[in-house]
Formats: structure tokens, C-alpha cells, sequence
């Protein structure tokens, strides 16, 4: 009889956490739906009005399409660009492992340790003087490359594909060798088709850091053509008298992506970020 | 073809060091080389680019800023209050999670997990949104008869924190409960079955197994929520803004402020920072200390 008690709270528990959970994805759909008057006489029906709440969101004057196209740049490049450089070092730290590599591996690592708050003063100094330096101005403040150059290679990816290429079999790169490919060949045309899974989750973990990304962006995109969506959200959710429908339609579709890469790929991502894949 | 141990050939050691060198030199640029700047920028002063030497007085300023201890206080309270209450809550979701008898089980760890895949800004509207003081909260607490009158949620000083905890706590325990989970899977079904025949009750598992079994992903996950919440800006930025009157103000927000709210001070926002840095190494420090040494 206690046991059977004991398994109905835990049943109680978890479904109130789980409500809990998902209560405001279902507010943020009813709030898109309807029209803002509705939304704060605290209506819970999903309601019809989406459309026009959408077509508010793109006459104004917040550049909502611009900052989706500016956003979907960014960490569609950053991702790309990650991808090749920090796998390429984590890979080499594995396969040409010496104690000189060693040591530079701990050293990069160490910058993990490294908080962002530490670095806001002294990188806005150093993006503000990139303008004047020839080939760097393509870095500079207010420019997405200025955004992308920094997560392009992190302790954390470099980290993560050591971890994986730990378990990449060293007699595939021998056959490669003999069979005459060059190195950059083995990583490209061998290494990385084979670790599809771990790029799955690197990818998903970059793409959704860089989307969701706010401190750097807000310091480094000033103008407002050049902001991205979580600056372009934090506008509106600042303003005094919010239209909630139109703000909550801006909210879901700037979810969107990341929770379509989480319910497509929901091992992976999980994998990703908690930076383990397994199996 | 002969060769030492540890020695690749010339050709190899220059292709490894290819690989190596992009990361290697955009860590150095982004991380270390301003890490270092902003040490010796943290002894200067000056408005803007105009800057002097001069020694240790923004770290003496630091003493008497009153926002700056605003800042320290509530960061280090958001700390101790929200960290321990989401580890312990996502430790309990967790053992019940992994019950093999469990049924919906996925269904309950994906609605939990759920929260993570939203941005912070986007998550910090909603939540703003939903505690607004004529907001469904308010509304649902009034019609429930648990409050009379609305909660000034994010203008008033105390509540205003607690709504930061809540929020914090909403989007992070779902994360954390996947590194229990996946800690939880790696350890024997059996000596759980051992215990229920023992007769050990559900809280003497949870204290007597679950919790020294995990300790060094609690101990991993403690660590990571720590240098995430000493950092804590997106939130507050969004939410409260930092108000009322600094009451929610965190150390990064602060930073935010000196540089591009007030006139520029770079020397003594860069004094600030290194409060952060300090407070993660030696907290880290401390956490891996007590984890190491004492038997849960």
C-alpha cells in the first residue's frame, strides 16, 4: 500500500515538473495565435490570429526577415567554419599525439576556464581597431564576420573531437597511408565521413550556440540592419506597452530552428550538449 | 620503416601542426592575448582610449562602489540559492527517471529536457511576459485565491530576484538532468534490486547510492553552473533589466553598464571583470577540493 502511494507522487511529481516545463511553449503558441487584448484577459485557447499578428511583426519597424537572414548567415558560417578548424585540431591532437601537442592541448583547454566577462572589455578594444587594419577590416565591429570569428574555434569543440577521434580506429588511416592518400585527404575523405554522429552533435551544439548567441552580438552589431534575432527579441520585449501577440509570434519563430534540429535529432543533441556521444 | 615512439616524421609533424596552428592562433587572439589586456588595462584609467597608469586605484574603487557591491551580492545570492535547489531537483528527476518500471519515460524526460532549446533572450520574454503584474501568473495566483493582489513580480526588489531563480531554474534543470541520467544508466540495476530486497527505503537509496555514485558528475555539473551563473547576464538584461534600482544587477551586467551605458571606463570595467575571474578559479578551486576530499 506505501509503495503504491510512493509510485503515484512520483507519477504526480513528474507530471507537474513536466507541465511546468512545457507550460510556457504553450503560452508562447496561444500568445502568437491571438490578438494581444485576448493574450492579457490570460486566455489559454490556441486562437486564430496568427496571420495577422505575423503580418504586424513584418510591417514594423524591427527588421524582423532582416535579422532572421542575418542570424541564419551567421551561424550557418560560424557552423561551417567551426567545424573544419576545431575538428582539424582535435583530430591532430589524437593522431599526431606528441608532448609538445600535449602541452598545447592544455594550454588551449585552459581557456574554458576563460568567462566571457572577462573578455567584453579587451575584445570590443581590439574589434574597434580592426576597422583601420586593411585585411582585418572584414572582422570589425558591426560586420557578422566580427560575431563568427571568435566561435570558430572553442576549447570546448576541440575538446569534444579529441574526445571522438579517441575511438576512431588508427588502422583505417594506416590502409589510407599505404593506399597513398595525403593526410588532408585521410581527415576529409576518411575521418570525417566515418564520424558523421559526432559532427551530428558538434553541429547542433554550435548552430544553436551561435543562433541563440546575445552578449557578443549586442557589444559587436550596433546598427540595426546588422542585428541578429535574440537583439532584435530583446528590442521588443523592452518596449513599455508590448503587443504580446506580435512579440510572441517573433519568440516562435525564432524558436523554431533549434526546436526542429531537437525533435529531428533529439540523440544528437543531447550528445551535443552535454558533449558526449556514446556508441 | 623504423620509427620512435613518439617521433612522427618531419613531413607528418608539419602536416599536425597545419591542423593545429587556425585554432590555435584565433584561441590565442580571442581568448588569451585580450585575457592578458585586460589585466594590465584593469590598472589604468581614463575616459575612452585615453588611458594612464594608474596602479591599484580601480581595484581600491572597487571597495567603496556601492553598485559594484550590489552587483557582487546579488550575483553571489543567485549563486548559493538557485544553484543547489536546481542540482538537487534535477538529482531527484533524475533517480525517478531511471526507475525501470517507470512508464512514459521518455515522455517525461523530453518535456523536461524541453526548456533547453530556447534562447535566453527568448525564453526571458516569455517569462517577462507571463509575470508582467496584469500577466497570466498573477492571474492564475489571484484566481486560486492564493494572493489578493497582484505580485509586482519584476518591479519589486525581492520578488524580482526570486523570478530570476525561477527562471534560471525553469531553463537549466532539464540540462543537468541529463548528465545525471546518462551517469545514472552506467551504474548496475543491481545493487538498486540489492537494496529493495534490504528493505532500504526510496530517500536512503537516493542518500546511501545514487548521491556518492554520482558525485563526480555532481561535482562536474556544480562547477559548470557556477561559472555559468557568475556570469549570469542575458536574464537579468532581459527580464528586470537590472531593476529595480540595481536590484537584480549582475557582475556582467554591470560591465555592460561601465562600458556602453555610462561614459566609457574600459580600466575600470576591466578591474570588474577580473573579480569574476578570480571568483572562478578560487570557487572552482574549492568545489574540486571538497569533492575531492569528502566522502558524500
Amino acid at each position: 500500500m506505501r509503495k503504491k502511494i510512493g509510485n503515484a507522487m512520483k507519477y504526480i511529481f513528474l507530471s507537474v515538473i513536466s507541465l511546468i516545463s512545457i507550460f510556457p511553449f504553450f503560452w508562447m503558441i496561444v500568445a502568437a495565435t491571438n490578438e494581444s487584448v485576448e493574450v492579457t484577459k490570460g486566455t489559454l485557447i490556441p486562437g486564430t490570429y496568427f496571420m495577422e499578428n505575423l503580418k504586424t511583426l513584418l510591417a514594423s519597424d524591427l527588421q524582423y526577415i532582416n535579422a532572421f537572414k542575418n542570424s541564419i548567415l551567421i551561424a550557418v558560417v560560424t557552423t561551417t567554419l567551426a567545424m573544419v578548424v576545431s575538428s582539424a585540431a582535435g583530430y591532430a591532437f589524437v593522431v599526431y599525439k606528441n608532448k609538445t601537442r600535449e602541452r598545447v592541448f592544455n594550454f588551449i583547454f585552459l581557456s574554458m576556464m576563460v568567462p566571457f566577462a572577462a573578455l567584453m572589455v579587451p575584445l570590443f578594444r581590439l574589434f574597434s581597431k580592426f576597422s583601420n587594419l586593411g585585411p582585418l577590416k572584414v572582422i570589425a565591429l558591426n560586420t557578422p564576420m566580427s560575431v563568427v570569428i571568435i566561435a570558430v574555434a572553442t576549447a570546448f569543440l576541440i575538446f569534444f573531437f579529441k574526445q571522438n577521434a579517441q575511438t576512431f580506429p588508427k588502422e583505417l588511416i594506416e590502409a589510407a597511408r599505404i593506399d597513398g592518400l595525403s593526410e588532408v585527404k585521410i581527415f576529409t575523405k576518411i575521418f570525417m565521413p566515418t564520424m558523421k554522429s559526432s559532427y551530428a552533435a558538434a553541429i547542433i551544439v554550435t548552430f544553436m550556440t551561435s543562433w541563440n548567441n546575445y552578449l557578443w552580438p549586442l557589444i559587436a552589431l550596433q546598427s540595426p540592419e546588422k542585428r541578429t534575432l535574440p537583439l532584435v527579441l530583446s528590442a521588443m520585449g523592452s518596449s513599455y506597452t508590448p503587443d504580446y501577440g506580435m512579440m510572441m509570434t517573433a519568440v516562435v519563430i525564432a524558436t523554431l530552428p533549434t526546436a526542429l534540429l531537437f525533435f529531428l535529432m533529439q540523440k544528437q543533441f543531447v550528445a551535443g550538449m552535454t558533449g558526449s556521444v556514446k556508441g | 620503416m623504423k620509427r620512435k615512439k613518439h617521433d612522427l616524421n618531419p613531413k607528418l609533424n608539419r602536416t599536425a601542426w597545419l591542423f593545429i596552428i587556425p585554432s590555435l592562433i584565433l584561441i590565442v587572439m580571442f581568448v588569451f592575448y585580450p585575457m592578458i589586456q585586460a589585466f594590465l588595462t584593469s590598472f589604468q584609467t581614463g575616459v575612452g582610449e585615453h588611458l594612464t597608469f594608474a596602479g591599484a586605484a580601480n581595484y581600491k574603487r572597487l571597495l567603496t562602489d556601492t553598485t559594484f557591491k550590489k552587483a557582487l551580492f546579488n550575483t553571489v545570492l543567485f549563486l548559493v540559492i538557485q544553484v543547489p535547489i536546481m542540482i538537487l531537483l534535477a538529482l531527484v528527476i533524475s533517480s525517478m527517471l531511471n526507475d525501470k518500471k517507470l512508464k512514459c519515460k521518455g515522455l517525461f524526460r523530453t518535456a523536461i529536457f524541453l526548456p533547453c532549446v530556447t534562447s535566453l533572450v527568448a525564453y526571458s520574454i516569455i517569462f517577462k511576459s507571463l509575470f508582467a503584474t496584469d500577466g497570466f501568473i498573477n492571474s492564475l495566483l489571484m484566481n486560486l485565491n492564493v494572493i489578493s493582489e497582484p505580485i509586482a513580480w519584476i518591479t519589486h526588489p525581492v520578488w524580482a530576484k526570486v523570478l530570476i531563480i525561477l527562471a534560471i531554474t525553469w531553463r537549466w534543470t532539464g540540462y543537468n538532468m541529463v548528465f545525471y541520467l546518462s551517469g545514472l544508466q552506467s551504474i548496475d540495476s543491481a545493487i538498486y534490486e540489492a537494496a529493495d530486497i534490504d528493505g532500504a527505503s526510496a530517500f536512503q537509496k537516493f542518500r546511501y547510492m545514487t548521491l556518492p555514485l554520482l558525485k563526480p558528475i555532481i561535482l562536474f555539473t556544480t562547477i559548470n553552473s557556477t561559472i555559468g551563473t557568475l556570469q549570469l547576464f542575458d536574464e537579468t538584461m532581459n527580464i528586470t533589466q537590472g531593476g529595480p534600482a540595481n536590484a537584480t544587477i549582475t557582475i556582467s551586467q554591470y560591465i555592460y553598464n561601465l562600458l556602453f551605458k555610462y561614459t566609457p571606463d574600459f580600466g575600470y570595467a576591466a578591474s570588474v571583470s577580473y573579480v569574476v575571474v578570480v571568483l572562478i578559479v578560487v570557487l572552482s578551486f574549492i568545489q574540486k577540493k571538497v569533492g575531492e576530499d569528502k566522502d558524500a
